[in-house]
């Protein structure tokens, strides 16, 4: 008798906190990439900036739909793509509409096919796919759906914009392209061949390279050959190790022309290169953190570093997509029907906080927006990476780059 | 032409590093007959030491070259006497089962403490200078440094081993213990010497290898199976297989990744046509096939080539 009342007085107590829970409900996001194993830091390190502009960018200024706050919940993906579409069911079946993950094109392409199937088959539960950060531009062109939206510049347009400011530099006369041996390597080349064929058809490609991913273990042989080849500028699109490896070795072994990387900063690496980077790295890449945009920006990624000083702001976009899905879920007067929000985010234009102005263009969902040419360097940097003295600072920005840029993408709109 | 002569000195550089590493583990292997999977994380751990007593402690570089390399094969006599010979009478698999735990635990410590990325591990200001230059190709101070502690090691052990009486009991030791034991040596003692400076050999190389192939967790990884194949080419047990091997190695892979060689060449040679849309092609692959593409497996070709034709190796005296 005893025991059923107390049965049933905490059975109440839970509905009533329950009931009170859903009065505010937070609006969840579910992040989807690998927070253990060997891409972990980079992993975390996006958890960290999601976790932190959803926090800043939204909670405390209120919330959207008068109220409700962000929620970013993680999914471990591992890396795996197999994992990944485990996870995004879990999401899903969680009643999660919004679905963030940027590392490695291969899984955003897995995901973006996935959500696409899963959108035609329950349109009582449909998702919108948030890709941060992976560039393929297929992502975007043949591959496209109405529920993918990508807030990075892809591979593409970044090489537009780096062979833009290439052409203007008249002591560029050779050029050496080398790059990791898997389709996004593959996508860097072929952009970069087709662009300086275009804008500077003087420029001579004298190496166009592709090397086993993971599995060059020194990169000496490779830098002699470019150096041999008489280049005065090299591009390479790899990342991690093989980064900080071939750059390395391009240095030492004597050449001194200008060294055009997607990734050479951050995680390390800014740290790695250090002053033998001075005057070599460079890098493309949306958002400078130097110099300062704006008062607001400096603020933002000072309270950033206090509050993770282990990581640093790598994926400026992030912001970016948090700020433009609150704006758009206002804007729909929903969080429930993606439709809704998607037709909102979808053109949609925003002052960002990193300076300049973002637009999701309609036709294919690619964020246009400002994009930079980047150096390393310890001179002028307000906003250090790795906790070194060097950091990444614009040294020429093309503004709302690949705007008119054509697209393959034909997409059905519900 | 110049390139070639860089590509020597390059091909030697990284031959010799290997060989620092192969010479430990040949040594342990013909000794207790178990392949040391750890062997490479032991030159992690060298890299990572040094690393720490040179920049964090503040000895500099030739503080950490003298003292990383002594903790490394203080720690490896310590795991061979506590670990190894504890599992050594279940037998050979355990032994390897071991070793394999130990390269993962070690991986795993290093993250731990250092982190996922790579370290600020840098050459010396002191050798980080152009020496010379062939064509317009820069050879650094640090190369050259590199080749000399490696043939300093080579002709120290290669004097230890053929001309000392430890050397002599060593040897013994490899070949019958048991005679050796009942002559009144401490075979167990000798074992456990010969784990100690293997690694700490391993050792070695991490401190001289860190700055210059970058010391990060995945670098034991990297590096591990190729000094297999190295001992199994050279021949177990044999130093001088050891170094012919290295040098080989070193040379292969450091020329196959410097000459774009092209695949084409030789099926057009054998008459073929090229196929006029290369991309649609079914044999695309082979079509743009170049020899840096097929580097990193050439060495592991060799092995298998080797074991076909010559089981016990270039310099062995035993089957594998």
């Amino acid at each position: 008798m005893r025991k059923s009342t107390k049965l049933g007085l905490s059975a109440a107590l839970a509905m009533a906190i329950s009931a009170t829970a859903g009065f505010a409900e937070n609006i969840k996001i579910a992040f989807i990439d690998p927070l253990s194993g060997p891409f972990a830091t980079t992993g975390t390190n996006g958890l960290a900036e999601w976790n932190f502009a959803a926090e800043e960018l939204v909670n405390k200024q209120g919330g959207v739909l008068g109220g409700q706050n962000f929620e970013i919940v993680e999914f471990d993906n591992k890396m795996s793509g197999k994992e990944s579409l485990v996870q995004l069911q879990v999401a899903i079946d969680a009643g999660i509409r919004f679905i963030a993950q940027g590392n490695s094109s291969g899984i955003a392409g897995a995901i973006t096919e996935a959500v696409n199937k899963h959108n035609r088959r329950n349109p009582g539960d449909r998702v919108l796919f948030i890709n941060y950060s992976a560039v393929d531009p297929a992502l975007t062109n043949d591959n496209c759906n109405f529920w993918h939206f990508r807030f990075d510049a892809n591979a593409d347009i970044k090489m537009d914009a780096l062979t833009d400011v290439m052409a203007k530099d008249d002591g560029i006369k050779k050029v050496y392209l080398i790059g990791q041996d898997y389709s996004f390597g593959k996508a860097v080349a072929a952009a970069a061949v087709r662009d300086l064929g275009n804008k500077r058809p003087d420029v001579e490609i004298v190496g166009n390279e592709l090397h086993p991913i993971g599995k060059v273990k020194d990169f000496t042989p490779y830098a002699r050959k470019i150096v041999a080849s008489g280049a005065n500028a090299v591009i390479t699109g790899n990342w991690g190790s093989d980064m900080v490896g071939l750059g390395k070795a391009i240095i030492e072994a004597g050449f001194d022309g200008p060294i055009y990387t997607y990734y050479a900063a951050s995680n390390g690496i800014t740290r790695t290169f250090g002053e033998a980077g001075k005057g070599t790295i460079n890098l493309v890449a949306e958002g400078a953190l130097n110099p300062p945009a704006s008062d607001r920006m400096a603020a933002y990624v000072t309270a950033f570093e206090a509050k993770y000083p282990d990581h640093d702001i790598t994926q400026s976009r992030i912001a970016n997509a948090v700020e433009m899905l609150a704006k758009a879920i206002d804007a729909a007067g929903t969080a429930d029907d993606v439709v809704k929000v998607a037709y909102a985010l979808e053109g949609m234009e925003h002052e960002s906080i990193w300076g300049g102005k973002l637009f999701m263009r309609p036709q294919d969902h690619q964020m246009i927006q400002n994009v930079h040419i980047q150096e390393h360097t310890n001179e002028n940097i307000e906003f250090p990476l790795d906790n070194s003295e060097f950091g990444l600072r614009a040294v020429s920005t093309v503004e709302m780059a690949a705007m008119d840029s054509p697209t393959t993408c034909k997409m059905d709109k519900p | 032409m110049d390139l070639f002569f860089v590509n020597i000195i390059d091909g030697l550089v990284f031959g010799l590093l290997l060989f620092m590493l192969s010479s430990g583990l040949t040594l342990i292997f013909s000794m207790m007959g178990v392949l040391n999977f750890a062997h490479a994380s032991f030159y992690m751990l060298g890299a990572y030491f040094a690393y720490q007593i040179s920049t964090v402690i503040g000895l500099g570089f030739i503080g950490g070259l003298i003292v990383a390399p002594i903790i490394v094969g203080v720690a490896g006599a310590a795991i061979e006497r506590y670990g190894l010979r504890r599992v050594h009478q279940y037998g050979h698999v355990p032994e390897l089962i071991f070793t394999f735990g130990l390269a993962l635990l070690v991986q795993e410590v290093v993250k731990f403490f250092w982190g996922q990325n790579q370290i600020a591990y840098f050459e010396p200001e002191w050798l980080n200078f152009a020496l010379f230059s062939i064509g317009q190709n820069t050879i650094e101070a640090y190369k050259v440094f590199m080749i000399l502690i490696s043939m300093l090691i080579f002709g120290g052990l290669l004097y230890i081993l053929t001309k000392t009486r430890i050397g002599m009991i060593i040897q013994a030791a490899l070949t019958y213990p048991k005679t050796v034991e009942a002559l009144g040596h401490n075979v167990p003692m000798v074992f456990m010497g010969v784990f100690g400076v293997g690694t700490a050999l391993a050792g070695v190389a991490g401190v001289i290898a860190g700055p210059a192939l970058g010391t990060f967790p995945g670098m034991a990884f990297t590096l591990g199976s190729i000094v297999f194949v190295t001992i199994v080419v050279g021949g177990l047990g044999s130093l001088r297989g050891a170094l012919a091997a290295s040098l080989l190695i070193g040379w292969i892979t450091t020329f196959a990744a410097a000459y774009n060689f092209e695949f084409r060449t030789i099926l057009l040679a054998f008459g073929l046509e090229e196929p006029a849309n290369i991309w649609d092609s079914g044999l695309r692959d082979l079509w743009t096939l170049t020899l840096p593409q097929i580097g990193p497996i050439l060495p592991y070709i060799l092995m298998v080539a080797i074991l076909v034709f010559r089981p016990h190796g270039l310099m062995g005296k035993r089957e594998v």
